[in-house]
């Protein structure tokens, strides 16, 4: 495996300060996450090149940035592939136009047909961009991206202003793509959903910092990061199919030591697929529950609490065995039942989704 | 038309290509600075640019009789290489490029600057250097700023007196010009000879404006 992705960068505008020091897999997507306003764009346009920031940029072997060494590659000669939020094709070039430009212009990049192929957008070749709808115009933009993304491929809220089917199809097919792509992904998103569905690396970013970055399944299981403050806040877990009961119409995943039965067919035996597991869907029983609908009762030590200083309620982080849970219960309920680290729990969880592939 | 008057299309039609064509070298990429420049002297070079939009023509000619002329500043220049341009051609072009210089630069900044920076950033992202974007997305997004650029820098030069009156004075085949040739059909009081010259230039400008609105229309 060549050199991750290795950013440390600072720019100052205005009153808005970035901060951003992290590093990254040189394989698969990472995807930056935060609220909005919270200088994703601004840091994704920096590590371009796009947005002069001081410090120093490398991706693989390449180095991009180094204010400290004198250097600087501009941005014409750095191979990345940039789907900008509103993507800004070439309106005076038809889309097959838009794709041969940055084709001429990218020494061993992926040929124009393949990139139209995999974009979905092999019946637009002909159009003008301007008669294109929004989603259309997103594809056309990512397929020229996949031509000349030669050491990086950036997505910027790639999904943003799409009506939920353009949306849903987008997803679908880029979680596809992505896992084939040679090279990074960079993806800048305010939907942990799609972080979840795409990501396998998540950098953290809040008022133009990095709070955190790691793999996104130690991440998400961490308690104590703002992360966990969020209403859609839970492990996501590397899951293997273990089996299917057809007769009952339940699959069973198996992750680390945890064993995780879901509704509905899911894959086949032997596939990897991510599961999410929210935190408000894990309650907490000192005995076990006995006869239950619930299909999931996980015997489980209590690791971490924590409190939310603005709310009703506390995050438990939970051992199982296997990848950490964390569950969301009331501050009442950690009360009365007497809930610290150490204490043997069961985990009763409500439901498990599936989110990829 | 007389022989004299058709001689004088002839040179009015020359001269304004002639500097319609300079007019676009120099000032294209004049606007481009403009229109990107954060340079604290921009507002000083706009204005620049703009006087002669304000200032009577006579004013531009007088300076440029001075300057052009062998017995200006710039004499001792011209005695070397072999005669002033004052009362030529070549000083005609010069006096035209000057005087229609914002009625090329201000279109074609104005469709710079309505290009933005997104479709350049992206071009960049696409592995295309600045002399590259300047050709390849700059210029073609921005033709139709091109296009009235040059049309209106053509029909400007074509359309100008005050200045040619003083700079290039009335010299048949070199300086004499469809609007001198009308000052002195009226100074003969031969006015039918005025209106035939008089009629062929409103005619014209007025082809011209309508052309250049109706591009404007269409964006």
């Amino acid at each position: 495996m060549s050199a991750p992705l290795d950013v440390s960068l600072a720019l100052a505008r205005g009153g808005f300060r970035l901060e951003a020091r992290f590093t990254a897999p040189a394989a698969g997507v990472t995807a930056v996450f935060g609220p909005s306003g919270a200088g994703k764009t601004t840091l994704l346009r920096a590590i371009v090149g796009l947005e002069r920031a001081r410090g120093r940029v490398a991706v693989g072997e390449e180095v991009w940035q180094d204010d400290a060494a004198g250097r600087l590659v501009p941005v014409h000669r750095r191979g990345i592939g940039y789907v900008a939020q509103e993507p800004a094709l070439l309106d005076h070039l038809t889309v097959a136009g838009n794709l041969r430009y940055a084709a001429r212009r990218t020494r061993g990049g992926r040929a124009p047909e393949e990139a139209a192929r995999l974009a979905g957008v092999t019946g637009l070749l002909g159009r003008r961009p301007r008669t294109l709808s929004g989603g259309e115009r997103r594809r056309a933009a990512l397929a020229r991206a996949l031509v000349a993304a030669r050491t990086l491929l950036v997505l910027d809220e790639p999904f943003a202003g799409l009506d939920a089917p353009a949306r849903d199809a987008l997803l679908a097919d880029l979680a596809g793509l992505v896992r084939a792509l040679g090279v990074p992904v960079l993806l800048v998103t305010h939907d942990l959903g799609e972080a979840v569905r795409l990501a396998s690396h998540l950098v953290y970013v809040e008022r133009g910092r990095v709070l955190a970055a790691g793999p996104l399944a130690e991440l998400l299981a961490r308690a104590d990061l703002p992360l966990a403050r969020r209403e859609d806040a839970g492990a996501v877990l590397e899951a293997e199919v273990a089996a299917w009961d057809a007769a009952e119409g339940v699959t069973t995943l198996r992750a680390g030591g945890l064993a995780l039965h879901v509704a509905g067919r899911h894959g086949a035996p032997g596939d990897r697929l991510r599961a999410r597991v929210l935190a408000r869907d894990v309650s907490l029983a000192l005995d076990p529950p006995g006869r239950t609908s619930i299909l999931n009762v996980l015997p489980a030590t209590v690791a971490e609490v924590h409190e939310d200083p603005d709310g009703p309620c506390v995050l438990v982080a939970l051992d199982c065995g296997g990848p950490r849970l964390l569950a969301r219960i009331t501050r009442r309920s950690l009360r009365r039942l007497g809930i610290a680290p150490g204490l043997r729990v069961h985990a009763q969880i409500k439901a498990v989704a599936v989110v990829a592939p | 038309m007389s022989p004299d008057d058709l001689q004088a299309l002839g040179t009015t039609l020359r001269l304004a290509l002639v500097s319609t064509l300079v007019l676009l070298v120099l000032g294209t990429p004049l606007a481009w600075w403009l229109a990107r420049t954060r340079a604290r002297l921009r507002p000083a070079v706009e204005a620049l640019v703009a006087l002669p939009l304000v200032l009577p023509p006579t004013v531009l000619g007088f300076y440029l009789l001075l300057l052009l002329g062998e017995g200006g500043p710039l004499g001792p220049l011209w005695a070397r290489l072999g005669g002033g341009l004052a009362f030529t051609f070549e000083g005609l072009v010069v006096a035209s490029v000057l005087y229609s210089l914002p009625f090329v630069v201000q279109p074609l900044q104005g469709a710079f600057e309505a290009i933005g920076e997104r479709p350049l950033e992206a071009a960049a992202t696409l592995g295309a250097g600045p002399v590259d974007r300047f050709f390849t997305v700059a210029l073609p997004l921005a033709r139709r700023g091109l296009l009235t650029a040059a049309t209106l820098g053509f029909a400007h030069t074509v359309g100008e007196f005050g200045v040619v009156l003083l700079v290039g004075g009335s010299i048949p085949g070199e300086t004499r010009v469809l609007s001198i040739a009308i000052y002195e059909h009226v100074e003969a009081l031969d006015y039918a000879s005025a209106h035939r010259v008089a009629a062929l230039l409103l005619a014209f400008s007025f082809a011209v404006l309508a052309v250049v609105y109706g591009l404007r229309r269409r964006r």
